[in-house]
């Protein structure tokens, strides 16, 4: 170990995140790989950790015996202090080795408050942030994720984006960039090369140009690059590559747990909501596949829980069966199962009596609209109906606490709408008060607003963000509508969301006012700990960047937006549509009631959506 | 035959950065991964029975760490080490299991090794002028608790130490008590620190050797 990090580390908290050396950690031989790459999660280890995607990726990518893939994290503010004091530059766990070291970074980007990370964990590796200071074909740094579907504001820094799902595509750019090791390529020629790789974006390749009004005039490829870069996927879930032996953490982590994907892409369709459509097509894995990988999962990291993951689990088919095998194996070695992200009806209440024997903690619903004609709106197929049945079920069988997310600003809504959310919440205290098995207890009802952000290829693609203002308005009007003690509310502030809302649908212009927060000493963004609205507000002004026309402007639906040369799948003309119903309040019926042709399908080569 | 096993086990490298509260979990998982099942407490909240001897402070090294657990089913000691091995991270290792014959109560004291490194000052002299600091009836230092402020006598919960320079930094060997009263060996810096500033080296490491009950015979 370096002499200034085993100085270090007994200072700082939790050093367990810093040092690498976990069960399960994949070390290889250094002088017999050819790619030595780092895989950097532009946040702290306890979230990274609890990646997913990561765990996948850091094993498909570590399958290729030409890589060794090693894992990176940002660290807390006191370490980061040390480090810099120390001058100690940012290391991969695995071997403890200096990323500058290394042939590629790897980020995987999944929220755009983690922008000003990546910058940092450029700089702490030594590497300039700009692609275009960063000559040589070595280190690439390259970036994936859900905020590469609008990769824009991060394009002057990253030499290439991978567009959706990675577990092949990685494979293929690293064996071209093997390839553009061993002939000693100039950069030039490998991004060319690698722009031909399904799903590659190359920011570098596209010109952009812009209207008098700060509007994209057009978008040009150069050197044979796709007009429409099309996000990658993996068509069949069962034979995709999961990793069973997971790196387990010795220190605690947010999600400390075996998690099974249950499927991906989402039937619903909420209009808000970025996921439900950028996941598209629905594949779903069998229910044997996941028992297998579960047991086999819990027995190679001993956990005693397991998570089911998706956007809709009550969506998935076989839930009750999946639910059956794997009870069989845990209920005996006293294995909790979890199953989040379930709809407010009958089933997944009793489903729930059943997983929860001991501890009957609370209930979340994510309600989003406050009236029925604002659930329909945005295609939030829930009714009050539903909602009053689901929680009479639970607090006749014990249950004694309800939380209630929505979100204040989405297109369409009313004050009547916001004054329903505390009619809702009266009316399931009612509820409590007439089925209650046992009143002494009390109940507890949780009220959650945030700040809706409009998000790239979804259907409110076009929406304007409400302004701060007018959200702390809605507020207000909500808070001293909630009259009842036994409801609480908390709203989450507008200012993150605000820059959010800036970030996602940014262009490459924005880009220079990330550089500038960072430089203004603007990292780990995400944390409340760390974020500063000052700051943010501070560098759009220095960088003439106008928050209002990237946030609070309704887009033309003719516009040409920062992200049209991304095809996620689903055709702009089917987000327009799912807008005019939005307009009209009115429902569309989910994938399986009846196809909407969305486009996503058309991605699969060899299989239908949702088979 | 019994259910309730000790095991002896070390902490070095990378793991010596894991915490007790961590270990208590990373043991628990490892027994899981090695297919032995923890016999948990009855009760509200049912918890694995496992409790090791001396928690070991983060940055610490062990050659001589020892937890009791018990098992739910028969299992043979000889093979135990063996199957933990398989499933332990990196830096932690057993080294052996047998049934417990003495309690906890009876361990006293700790063999311990320690390095004091100096970055700028002469090993030889630090080392000869540690062997006069230490040789003071009594050490006494100020500590904050979670009882507020209290006074330590370092001093007293030695019973043999000895310096010698070695390379860049001065190494330590001592015998401490490890319990009524516990010295944590990082005081041993601290003493330093608060009664001969200069004599404070600019960082110190320890490792536990071995454990030894009252008479200086070896605890197992």
């Amino acid at each position: 170990m370096d002499k200034r990090l085993e100085r270090i580390l007994p200072r700082v908290q939790k050093p367990a995140r810093y040092t690498g050396g976990e069960y399960n950690q994949i070390l290889k031989d250094k002088n017999a790989v050819e790619l030595r790459l780092a895989f950097c999660f532009p946040d702290t280890y306890e979230i990274g950790m609890s990646n997913l995607g990561m765990s996948i990726l850091y094993h498909t990518m570590n399958s290729l015996d030409f890589v060794w893939c090693e894992r990176c994290f940002a660290p807390w503010g006191d370490m980061y202090a040390e480090m810099k004091k120390a001058g100690l530059p940012l290391y991969a766990l695995e071997s403890g080795d200096s990323l500058s070291e290394f042939d590629a970074l790897a980020f995987s980007v999944g929220y755009e408050m983690a922008y000003t990370t990546v910058l940092d964990m450029l700089d702490m590796a030594g590497l300039p942030l700009r692609s275009a200071d960063r000559p040589g074909l070595l280190p690439l740094v390259f970036a994936g994720g859900t905020a590469a579907v609008n990769a824009e504001p991060m394009a002057p820094f990253i030499d290439l984006f991978v567009v959706g799902e990675g577990e092949e595509m990685n494979n293929e750019l690293l064996t071209l960039l093997r390839e553009a090791k061993r002939g000693g390529w100039s950069k030039g020629e490998f991004l060319r090369r690698a722009a031909q790789i399904g799903g590659v974006y190359v920011p570098s390749l596209y010109e952009i140009a812009y209207e008098r009004d700060g509007t994209i005039a057009s978008i040009t490829p150069a050197g044979g690059a796709p007009e429409k870069v099309t996000k990658r996927i993996v068509e069949d879930l069962d034979a995709a590559p999961f990793p069973t032996a997971p790196i387990v953490p010795s220190t605690e982590v947010v999600h400390d747990r075996v998690s099974l994907e249950l499927f991906r892409g989402c039937v619903r369709g909420c209009r808000f909501c970025q996921a439900g459509y950028v996941y598209r097509p629905i594949r779903a894995k069998k229910p044997e596949t996941l028992i297998r990988q579960g047991i086999e999962t819990l027995k190679n990291t001993g956990y005693q829980d397991v998570t089911l993951l998706s956007l809709s689990t009550s969506d998935y088919r076989p839930l009750p069966g999946l639910c059956d095998g794997l009870l069989d194996y845990c209920e005996e070695r006293s294995i909790g199962l979890s199953l989040p992200s379930l709809r407010a009806d009958n089933f997944s209440i009793e489903l729930m009596e059943r997983l929860q024997k001991v501890r009957k903690s609370g209930l979340t619903f994510a309600v989003e609209g406050g009236s029925q004609r604002l659930r329909d709106a945005i295609n939030k197929n829930v009714t009050e109906e539903d909602l009053l049945n689901t929680c009479r079920i639970a607090f006749a069988g014990g249950w004694n606490s309800v939380k209630l997310y929505y979100m204040l600003g989405l297109p369409t809504e009313t004050d009547e709408d916001i004054v329903g959310i505390a009619k809702m919440a009266d009316q399931v205290l009612y509820t409590w008060r007439q089925y209650a098995k046992n009143k002494n207890r009390g109940v507890k009802i949780t009220i959650s607003t945030s700040c809706f952000v409009p998000k790239p290829h979804s259907p409110f693609q076009w929406e304007a963000q409400v302004t701060t203002e007018e959200y702390l308005r809605r507020v207000n009007l909500l808070r001293s509508s909630i009259t009842a003690r036994n409801v609480t509310y908390n709203w989450h502030d507008a200012e993150t969301s605000l820059i959010e809302a800036v970030l996602s649908r940014g262009d490459r212009r924005v880009a220079d006012a990330i550089e500038r927060v960072w430089r203004d000493g603007g990292r780990l963004d995400a944390w409340t700990d760390y974020f500063s609205f000052e700051r943010w507000m501070q560098a759009f002004e220095a960088c003439g960047i106008d928050p209002v026309f990237y946030a609070n402007r309704e887009r033309p639906s003719d516009e040409r937006l920062p992200w049209d040369m991304i095809d996620v799948g689903v055709r702009r003309e089917h987000l327009v549509r799912e807008r005019e119903q939005c307009y009209r309040s009115a429902l569309s019926p989910d994938c399986r009631h009846q196809c909407a042709a969305c486009g996503a399908a058309r991605l699969l080569k060899g299989r239908r959506c949702d088979e | 035959m019994s259910d309730k096993w000790r095991l002896r086990f070390q902490k070095t490298g990378r793991a010596v950065y894991i915490s007790h509260l961590d270990l208590m979990q990373t043991m628990q998982r490892a027994f899981s991964r090695a297919g032995y099942r923890l016999k948990y407490s009855e009760g509200f909240n049912p918890h694995p029975q496992i409790s090791i001897a001396l928690p070991l402070s983060v940055g610490t090294a062990s050659f001589c760490e020892l937890m009791d657990f018990r098992l739910t089913e028969q299992a043979d000691p000889a093979e135990l080490p063996a199957r933990l091995n398989a499933a332990l991270p990196e830096g932690i290792e057993a080294l052996e299991v047998y049934e417990p014959q003495r309690k906890f109560a009876e361990l006293k004291w700790l063999r311990i090794e320690g390095v004091f490194e100096y970055d700028d000052r002469d090993p030889v002299r630090m080392a000869a002028a540690l062997r006069d600091f230490f040789a003071s009836e009594s050490l006494v230092i100020t500590r904050r608790t979670k009882r507020g402020a209290g006074e330590t006598d370092v001093r007293a919960a030695i019973r043999e130490i000895a310096f010698a320079a070695e390379g860049e930094g001065v190494c330590l060997r001592t015998v401490i008590s490890a319990q009524e009263p516990t010295l944590n060996p990082e005081l041993l810096a601290e003493a330093a620190r608060q009664l001969r500033p200069e004599l404070a080296p600019d960082f110190a490491k320890f490792t536990r050797l071995e454990t030894c009950d009252r008479e200086m015979g070896l605890y197992r």
